[in-house]
C-alpha cells in the first residue's frame, strides 16, 4: 500500500495448515475460550481462525496475558506520581530516584509451574522477572522471593519448598544478583498450591530507559538467545486453569526449564544493544513467547509486524508454527533493530556466544502475520490480540463459612494454656515466625558489593554506588488476614511493607503488586479480588505509594479448594542518606527500648492461634491508615535526628516475638532483655496478638525524651517498656498477670534451629 | 599497580573484584577470556561466578578457555594470580594450585559470613595482615570443600602454604565453623612458589562498613604495596 492511498478492508483467507485439527467447540474450549469470545474471534477476525490463530488468540486471551477478569478493577489503583517515570503497561515500573538515577521493578508469579516442578518452576521464576527488568535498560542489582507453602509437617510439602528455595537460589546465584529479602509462610491454606513469587529491582541512568515497542516501520525483528524449544508450550494458558490432581504429570511438558548461563549471557548483551544504541525496542520472551512479545510490541507502537517461523532458530526438528508462536522456552528476546544495524546487533550477541536471527519486520498495517517460509499462516488484526480480550467485573459475595470464622468469640483463647513461657518457645519456633537463615543462607546476598542490610531485616537495603543514596525494598503479606477480612487485610500488607522500609530509613515511594488468587469465575473469590484490589487502592492513596505495575495470578487452587487470597505488596523506599540506614536489632546494653503504638486485644488471625489451636479465625486487627502515616513519619523522623539505635516492626507473633528478634540479631553475642508491660490485658493479647501499627524502637537513655517526645508530636502514643540488658543476659517479658523468663541459649536454639531442624527431616517418600 | 580481572562468560564478580582494585589505587583493566596476551599486568585476577554456567563440573570449561594458557605461563615466571571463589575452582581445575574443590558437605549453596585464620603473612596477598588474625568475611557457593589427599594436606601443612583457615569468632577450627566441609579447614591457599593463591571467601565483598566488614581490604593493600614498587 503506498502512501496515500486509503485502505480497503480486506479479510485475508488463510488456508488450514496441513495436519492442522479440525476446529470443533472442544477444541476451542481445551484453548480456555468460551463460546461468545470464540464467536468474538470469528467477528474480529472476519471469518473462522485457523488453528495456528485461534492458539494465538487463546494464549493473548488468557487471564495471564489478557487480564480478563482483572484489568477493570485494578483500573482502580492509583498509578501516577510526579516519581513515577513508568506506570503499569510495560515490561517493568519505574521511578525516579534522584541522582540522575532510575529503578526498575517488578514481581510476578510462578505458582503453577512451581507446584509442578518446583526447582524449574521457580528457577525460570527469578528468570524471568530479571529479563522483564533488564529490557527497561536497567542492571538488576537486586532480588526479593514471596512464598507459600502448606505445613512442613507433609513430607511433600518439605520437599517443594526445599526444591523452591534451591530453584529460586541456584539462577540469582548463578546470574549474580543478590537477594535481599522476602518472606515465607507455612499454612495448610497452601498444602497444594505453593506460591512463588520473585521482585528484582534494577538500576539505570535516568536516560537508559528504553521501552518494549515496535516503533519504525521497517525496522526489523531479530529473536536472540536460546533456540526454541517444544518447552512451556501453552503455559500462559496452564497458568489460568485450576489443578487437579492429574495436573502434575500431564502439566510437566508444560514447565519450562532455565538455563542462568544462558540469561547472564543474555543479560549482558542486551545492556550492550540498548546503549550502543543500535536497536529500539526489547522484550523477553515470557509468557506466551513470540506470540506475545511480537504482538504486544506492535500493540504498543501501534504498528504491525510480518515474522517467518521459519526463520526462527529450533532445538528440535518438525515444529508446527503454532509451537513455534506459544513455545515458552526461556532465556530468549525479540529485539527491534534499527535497519540497516542488524549486523551490529549480531556482532554483539557473537561476543556473548548467542544467536541473533532476524525473523520479520514492523510493518504499517497493523496485522500480526505469520510465515512459514512463503505460506501465511496467520493474518489477524495486532491490536485485538493485546487491547481486545474481553473483559468482565463478576459478582463477589463473601462466602458463609468465612464470614461464620471471622465472627468466632474467641474469648477462651484469651486464657493461656500453660506457661506463657512454653508458649512463647513454641510460637517463636514456629516456621511463620523462626529464623529464615535456612533459606537465605542458600542465596548470594552479597554479590555486586552494595547489600548494605542482607534478608532478615525488616526490609532488604543496597546502596547506589557513587551517591549517598539507597534503595530499600520489601515484600509483605500475610494472607490469613486477607482470608479473614480481604479489605482490611490488604491495608494491612500495604502498611506492613511501608513499616518494614521506615524501619530501615526509607521513605515508601512506589509498589508492585503480585495478586494471587483461586478461580474468580467463583463468587466468593471475586469477592475476596474485589476487596483486596479496593483494600490496596486505599492504603496506596494513604501511604502515596503508587502501583507501577504488578502480575495476576489466578486459578490457584486444587481441587477446588483455593489458597488463601494473597495480595503481594513489593514496596520499594529511598534512603537519602546511607547513614540512616538503620539496624533492626539492638545495638547497646543500657539502651531504653521504646514501644510506639498500642497494643490490643485483637487476635484475629494471629500466629498465636495457629500455634496453640489451629485456628485460622476472628476478625484481623484494625488498621488506621492515618494513624499509620503519622508513624511512619515519626519514625522517619527520629532516624533522620539520629536518635535510634534500632527499629523493629511487630508482626507474626506480636510484640514477645519482635523483642526477642531485637535481641537475637547478633546470634553469637545476643543481648539480655528486661521489659514490663503494664497494659489492663490478658497476657496472651499483650505478648503475642498481632495489633497493628507499632514499631519497637531503641534509644540510648538520654534520647529517650526526645524520641518519646517526636512520637507525641506525630500523635503516636510512645512509651518506655524497657532496657537491653547485657550480652548474655536473660529475656525476661513482665505483663500483667504473666511473664515470660528464659535464658539467651534457649530463646535462640528455639528461633535458629527451628527450620534446620525441620528441613533435616528426610523427605522419605518423595521423590 | 596494574591490574587485570579476568571475564569469563558467566563470571559475576568481575565488578566487585575491578571495584576492589581501584580502591586500593591500582589501575584495573577487564581481560576477555578470548584475549591472549597478558603483558603489562602485575598481577592476574579470577573472580567468583559460574564460568560457562559451571554445569559440567565448577571450572572445568574455564581451564580450556584461550586466556588460560597465558596465566599458566604468567604464573609459571612467577606473576602474582589471586583466584576467589570460582577463580580459586579454575586454578584448582588448571593445575595450578593441587587438590579439588568438591560440593559442599552440606548439598546447598553456603552464602553468610564466616571467619577466617590469617596464618601465613609471608605472601604478596597478605603481608598487610597479622599472624593469628581473624577475619570476617563472606562466602557464597556450593563447591568450596576443598578435598586433598593425606600426603598432600601434610605436605601443605609442612610447607606452610595454608594461607587460611576457616575458624569460630574465638579463633578455634571446630566443624560447625567451617562451612563447607574442607579438609583441614583448608580457606585459601598458595602454590609451591607461593605467587599463586587461591580462596573461597570473597575478600573482594569485606572492603567498605557499610557492606558489614573491612577485613578484607588486607589482601588488596597487600598487592598494592608489594607491587607498586615493581618497574616495568
Amino acid at each position: 500500500m503506498s502512501a496515500g492511498e486509503s485502505p480497503t478492508i480486506v479479510i485475508p483467507f488463510v488456508s488450514p495448515r496441513a495436519g492442522d485439527p479440525v476446529i470443533t467447540s472442544e477444541l476451542v474450549a481445551d484453548h480456555g475460550l468460551s463460546d461468545d469470545e470464540y464467536k468474538h474471534i470469528c467477528r474480529i477476525m472476519g471469518r473462522t481462525p485457523t488453528f495456528t490463530e485461534l492458539g494465538v488468540f487463546s494464549a493473548m486471551w488468557s487471564e495471564h496475558c489478557g487480564y480478563k477478569n482483572s484489568k477493570r478493577l485494578l483500573q482502580l489503583l492509583p498509578t501516577q506520581a510526579p516519581w513515577v517515570i513508568q506506570g503499569p503497561g510495560e515490561n517493568a515500573g519505574v521511578i525516579d530516584v534522584g541522582d540522575g538515577y532510575a529503578l526498575a521493578f517488578k514481581i510476578e508469579s510462578h505458582n503453577h509451574p512451581s507446584a509442578v516442578e518446583p526447582y524449574q518452576g521457580a528457577a525460570t521464576g527469578v528468570g524471568g522477572i530479571l529479563r522483564d527488568v533488564f529490557t527497561m535498560g536497567a542492571r538488576p542489582i537486586a532480588v526479593l522471593d514471596s512464598l507459600r507453602f502448606g505445613d512442613l509437617d507433609s513430607a511433600r510439602v518439605r520437599y517443594l519448598f526445599g526444591r523452591v528455595v534451591s530453584g529460586v537460589g541456584d539462577y540469582g546465584n548463578c546470574v549474580g544478583i543478590p537477594n535481599i529479602g522476602g518472606e515465607v509462610a507455612f499454612d495448610r491454606g497452601y498444602e497444594e498450591n505453593p506460591i512463588v513469587n520473585v521482585m528484582c529491582l534494577g538500576l539505570m541512568k535516568k536516560e537508559d530507559l528504553i521501552t518494549a515497542s515496535a516503533s519504525g516501520v521497517g525496522n526489523t525483528l531479530m529473536v536472540v538467545g536460546a533456540r526454541t524449544g517444544r518447552d512451556g508450550i501453552h503455559g500462559a494458558t496452564f497458568a489460568s486453569e485450576e489443578l487437579s490432581e492429574e495436573s502434575e504429570e500431564a502439566s510437566r511438558p508444560q514447565v519450562q526449564v532455565g538455563d542462568p548461563f544462558t540469561e547472564k549471557l543474555l543479560l549482558e548483551a542486551s545492556l550492550e544493544l540498548i546503549s550502543s544504541g543500535a536497536i529500539t525496542g526489547i522484550q523477553d520472551m515470557g509468557a506466551a513467547g513470540i506470540t506475545s512479545s511480537a504482538s504486544e510490541m506492535a500493540g504498543r507502537a501501534g504498528n504491525g509486524v510480518q515474522i517467518d517461523v521459519a526463520r526462527v532458530p529450533v532445538r528440535e526438528p518438525d515444529m508446527t508454527p503454532y509451537e513455534i508462536l506459544l513455545s515458552e522456552s526461556q532465556e530468549r528476546m525479540l529485539v527491534v533493530a534499527t535497519k540497516g544495524h542488524e549486523d551490529e546487533v549480531h556482532r554483539i550477541l557473537e561476543k556473548w556466544e548467542l544467536e541473533a536471527e532476524e525473523i520479520g519486520e514492523v510493518t504499517a498495517d497493523g496485522r500480526f502475520r505469520v510465515l512459514e517460509n512463503d505460506a501465511v499462516v496467520a493474518d489477524m488484526p495486532a491490536l485485538p490480540l493485546t487491547e481486545g480480550c474481553p473483559t468482565y467485573e463478576r459478582e463477589g459475595i463473601e462466602a458463609e463459612e468465612v464470614r461464620q470464622l471471622r465472627e468466632m468469640d474467641l474469648t477462651e483463647h484469651l486464657i493461656p494454656q500453660g506457661d506463657l513461657t512454653k508458649v512463647f518457645l513454641l510460637l517463636l519456633a514456629s516456621p511463620n515466625v523462626a529464623s529464615k537463615r535456612w533459606i537465605y543462607h542458600q542465596y548470594d546476598t552479597t554479590v555486586r558489593t552494595s547489600t548494605a542490610v542482607r534478608p532478615g531485616g525488616a526490609s532488604g537495603v543496597v546502596r547506589i554506588r557513587g551517591t549517598k543514596r539507597a534503595i530499600a525494598a520489601t515484600t509483605d503479606c500475610n494472607g490469613r488476614f486477607v482470608y479473614l477480612n480481604p479489605r482490611r487485610g490488604t491495608m494491612i500488607a500495604v502498611a506492613e511493607a511501608a513499616r518494614n522500609l521506615v524501619c530501615v530509613g526509607a521513605v515508601p515511594t512506589a509498589i508492585t503488586n503480585n495478586l494471587n488468587f483461586g478461580n474468580p469465575l467463583k463468587q466468593h473469590i471475586y469477592y475476596q479480588f474485589r476487596e483486596a484490589v479496593l483494600g490496596m487502592a486505599d492504603a496506596c492513596k494513604a501511604f502515596e505509594t503508587p502501583v507501577t505495575g504488578g502480575n495476576v495470578s489466578f486459578y490457584n487452587e486444587t481441587d477446588g479448594r483455593a489458597i488463601y487470597p494473597t495480595p503481594v505488596i513489593g514496596m520499594v523506599g529511598i534512603i537519602e542518606n546511607v547513614s540512616d540506614i538503620t539496624p533492626q536489632s539492638f545495638q547497646s546494653k543500657g539502651d531504653d527500648i521504646v514501644l510506639l503504638g498500642e497494643n490490643t486485644a485483637e487476635m484475629g488471625g494471629a500466629e498465636y492461634l495457629y500455634v496453640t489451636a489451629g485456628l485460622v479465625a476472628g476478625e484481623p486487627p484494625r488498621v488506621n491508615l492515618a494513624r499509620e502515616r503519622q508513624l511512619q513519619r515519626a519514625v522517619l523522623t527520629m532516624i533522620q535526628h539520629n536518635e535510634l539505635r534500632s527499629a523493629h516492626d511487630c508482626s507474626e507473633g506480636g510484640l514477645a516475638c519482635a523483642l526477642a528478634e531485637c535481641a537475637l540479631g547478633d546470634e553469637e553475642a545476643p543481648f539480655g532483655v528486661k521489659v514490663e508491660l503494664d497494659d489492663a490485658l490478658p497476657p496472651v493479647a499483650t505478648l503475642f496478638a498481632e495489633s497493628q501499627g507499632r514499631i519497637v524502637v531503641s534509644c540510648a537513655p538520654d534520647r529517650t525524651e526526645n524520641v518519646i517526645k517526636l512520637a507525641m508530636d506525630h500523635g503516636v502514643p510512645a512509651r518506655r517498656i524497657g532496657k537491653v540488658g547485657r550480652r548474655g543476659e536473660a529475656f525476661h517479658v513482665t505483663a500483667i498477670a504473666g511473664q515470660i523468663e528464659i535464658d539467651l541459649v534457649t530463646l535462640s536454639r528455639a528461633y535458629f534451629g527451628a527450620l534446620p531442624a525441620i528441613m533435616n527431616t528426610p523427605a522419605s517418600s518423595v521423590e | 599497580m596494574r591490574v587485570g580481572v579476568v571475564t569469563f562468560p558467566g563470571s559475576n564478580c568481575d565488578y566487585d573484584l575491578y571495584k576492589a582494585a581501584q580502591q586500593v589505587g591500582a589501575d584495573v583493566e577487564f581481560i576477555w577470556h578470548r584475549q591472549k596476551s597478558l603483558d603489562g599486568y602485575d598481577v592476574v585476577m579470577l573472580p567468583g561466578g559460574f564460568s560457562y554456567g559451571d554445569y559440567l563440573r565448577a571450572g572445568a570449561i574455564a581451564r580450556i578457555s584461550p586466556v588460560m594458557e597465558d596465566i599458566v605461563g604468567f604464573a609459571e615466571n612467577g606473576g602474582p594470580v589471586l583466584g576467589i571463589c570460582n577463580g580459586f575452582q579454575i586454578l584448582c581445575e588448571a593445575g595450578l594450585l593441587p587438590g579439588a574443590l568438591i560440593r559442599n558437605v552440606s548439598l546447598r549453596f553456603e552464602s553468610r559470613d564466616v571467619h577466617m585464620l590469617v596464618e601465613q603473612t609471608e605472601t604478596p596477598f597478605t603481608s598487610e595482615y597479622q599472624k593469628g588474625q581473624i577475619l570476617r568475611i563472606p562466602i557464597a557457593h556450593g563447591e568450596g570443600n576443598y578435598e586433598a589427599d593425606g600426603q598432600l594436606l601434610e605436605q601443605l601443612e609442612a610447607e606452610g602454604r595454608i594461607v587460611f583457615r576457616y575458624v569460630n569468632r574465638g579463633g578455634e577450627m571446630t566443624e560447625e565453623a567451617n562451612p563447607n566441609g574442607s579438609r583441614n579447614s583448608i580457606a585459601g591457599l598458595t602454590n609451591e612458589s607461593g605467587n599463586v593463591l587461591g580462596m573461597m571467601p570473597h575478600p573482594e565483598r569485606a572492603m567498605e562498613e557499610i557492606l558489614g566488614s573491612v577485613d578484607g581490604m588486607g589482601v588488596f593493600l597487600s598487592l598494592a604495596a608489594n607491587l607498586s614498587t615493581v618497574v616495568l
